[in-house]
């Protein structure tokens, strides 16, 4: 039974298309930072550290393969930010672009906003396909003509030519944010936006670029006794008054605008009780949030921390309704994740199209997928072996006890330097996009 | 370490070990950095956090960097063939285009 978004025990994945250069050599520049779908999931677009930008599109179906969903090719690419020098500080400001966001369409046009560590911009991403032909004072090549030599008059007309894509900057948003910008979210209003960095979460007007208000501030008087910071923040999908942001202590505030200006005072705190007898020197790391989504309906909203993926339903403040162990295993190796930092890895999850699957990615350039209603799990691998053109994902399986299966993978094997942070799920279709280091994969289920 | 405290701190361990993997990993974490502070997440690792980016002297050393950089990463460029020299003003059309060179992502071809 296949529907929309049905559940991972009906679904057999394949691999669909892989994007980027497979070669060892990994330039900086190249490691994807973003993927993000639009809300047709006719276009997806990934961030880069380099500040680039490239945009897919869908292709159309084909009536002559009607099994096959459309490929994704390159729609448009630019360059979003440049590295930039802050002269007060001495410090460099990365072009990484932290996250996108795309707003959705009122007009012909698209528009996304792009951010980095203390800039956001808002991009429109147009198509021509027609230019005017048969000026009186121009040339074919753009040269003027002397007036004198014009003897008869004519009236341009628009000719189709070759397909177009232009992106332009129309709104840059920028010196609102001290600290590093982690998150933006567009508001179900359609005109207003919140950026968040580690201490402040502000409001603007996509109209208005040299104002924006202030309505989280946890930065204390005394640094000194700073204990969390913001890790993420996103806008309710439908309730234009309603956002939420998570900490580095495992902790989600909902904040209500109607209730007063500065949102420092929540609504609601979203905080698992933890047992004091199993805290270790780990506990508070692993606890901190890397990913806050709230679902497709509103109702339900979910974190990612170090090693798992809990569901919150937003009535009960006290304990997340669902939690599901991405890899538990790791526990045993916190240590050494520690040592060579991959403790602080911030991995993204997302909901698919009826929020009754999520997903998120692991190391090794595998990626989870959770359930909800079925209560089963599967994990994937990105790779290279598994890349021929519509070939069913294995299931992959890490082993934890001593004895190793066939096909098994041991947790000493795992390669931690690939690791899946960023993926994205087509907004209605069984469609997803995962990012290695610095290849885009595209799985799509299969359509019989 | 006395072979006692060895064993002791071993039992230890294998206690930890039966009631959280965590503690045995964080065990083993103290015993590497003894100097190590009970709270990993305290002011200081968090303003370091906050000061993310790589600090430079001034803007003259982040300028040579980048340039260092450059050098390295592009071919060099044919030197533009010049007339303007001397008596001759330049006007804009007249000046070679300064182009920033972007390098198109991978992910675009």
């Amino acid at each position: 039974m296949a529907g929309p978004g049905g559940g991972s025990s009906d679904v057999q994945w394949c691999f669909s298309q892989v994007k980027g250069a497979m070669d060892d050599d990994v330039a900086e520049a190249d490691i994807i930072s973003t993927v993000e779908f639009n809300h047709s999931g006719e276009l997806l677009a990934t961030g880069d550290k380099g500040g680039r930008v490239v945009i897919f599109q869908q292709e159309p179906e084909s009536k002559n393969q009607p099994q096959c969903r459309g490929e994704y090719n390159v729609y448009s690419t630019f360059q979003s930010h440049e590295p930039e020098f802050d002269y007060l500080k001495s410090l460099e400001i990365e072009e990484k672009i932290n996250k996108i966001r795309w707003l959705p369409q009122k007009n012909a046009a698209q528009f996304l906003l792009s951010t980095n560590d203390k800039t956001i911009k808002l991009w429109k991403i147009s198509e021509r396909d027609k230019r005017p032909e048969g000026y009186n004072l121009k040339e074919e090549d753009g040269r003027y003509r002397d007036p004198n030599t014009v003897t008869t008059l004519r009236v341009p007309v628009f000719r189709p030519m070759d397909l177009m894509v232009e992106a332009s900057p129309r709104r840059v948003f920028a010196n609102a944010h001290t600290y590093h910008i982690n998150s933006i979210s567009v508001n179900s209003d359609h005109e207003t936006y919140l950026s968040a960095d580690d201490l402040r979460v502000n409001l603007w007007h996509l109209e208005i670029t040299d104002r924006s208000f202030n309505i989280v501030d946890i930065k204390p008087a005394n640094m000194e006794e700073l204990t969390e910071v913001i890790t993420a923040a996103e806008f309710h999908p439908h309730q234009c008054n309603t956002f939420v942001y998570s900490s580095s202590k495992g902790t989600i505030r909902l904040c209500d605008m109607r209730a007063s200006a500065l949102c420092d005072v929540h609504a609601k705190l979203f905080e698992e009780p933890e047992d004091p007898n199993n805290r270790s020197f780990f506990s508070e790391i692993i606890s901190s949030i890397s990913d806050v989504k709230f679902s497709h309906s509103g109702r339900y909203m979910m974190t990612r921390d170090y090693l798992s993926v809990k569901i919150w339903d937003l009535h009960m403040e006290t304990q997340p309704v669902e939690t599901y162990q991405v890899h538990e295993y790791l526990r045993s190796k916190l240590c050494s994740l520690y040592e060579n930092d991959c403790i602080f890895d911030k991995f993204e999850c997302c909901w698919n199209g009826n929020d009754s699957v999520v997903m998120t990615g692991s190391y090794n350039n595998f990626f989870r997928m959770f359930d909800r209603g079925y209560r089963h799990d599967v994990t994937f691998e990105a790779s290279r072996e598994n890349s021929k053109p519509r070939s069913v994902l294995k299931p992959r399986k890490v082993s934890t006890g001593g004895k190793r299966k066939k096909d098994e993978i041991s947790v000493d094997s795992l390669d931690f330097s690939k690791k899946i942070l960023h993926t994205a799920w087509h907004p209605l279709d069984n469609i997803i996009a995962v990012a290695t280091t610095n290849n885009l994969y595209i799985f799509q289920d299969k359509v019989n | 370490m006395s072979d006692e405290e060895v064993k002791s701190l071993e039992e230890q361990e294998m206690q930890d070990k039966v009631i959280s993997p965590e503690k045995t990993e964080e065990a083993k974490l103290k015993a590497r950095y003894p100097n190590l502070g009970a709270r990993p997440v305290g002011p200081d690792f968090l303003r370091k956090r906050l000061q993310k980016g790589q600090k430079y002297f001034d803007s003259g050393d982040y300028n040579m960097a980048k340039a260092k950089i450059k050098n390295k990463q592009l071919p060099s460029t044919p030197t533009e063939k010049t007339e303007i020299t001397g008596e001759h003003i330049p006007t804009p059309q007249d000046l070679p285009q300064r182009k920033t060179s972007i390098v198109a992502s991978k992910l675009a071809v």
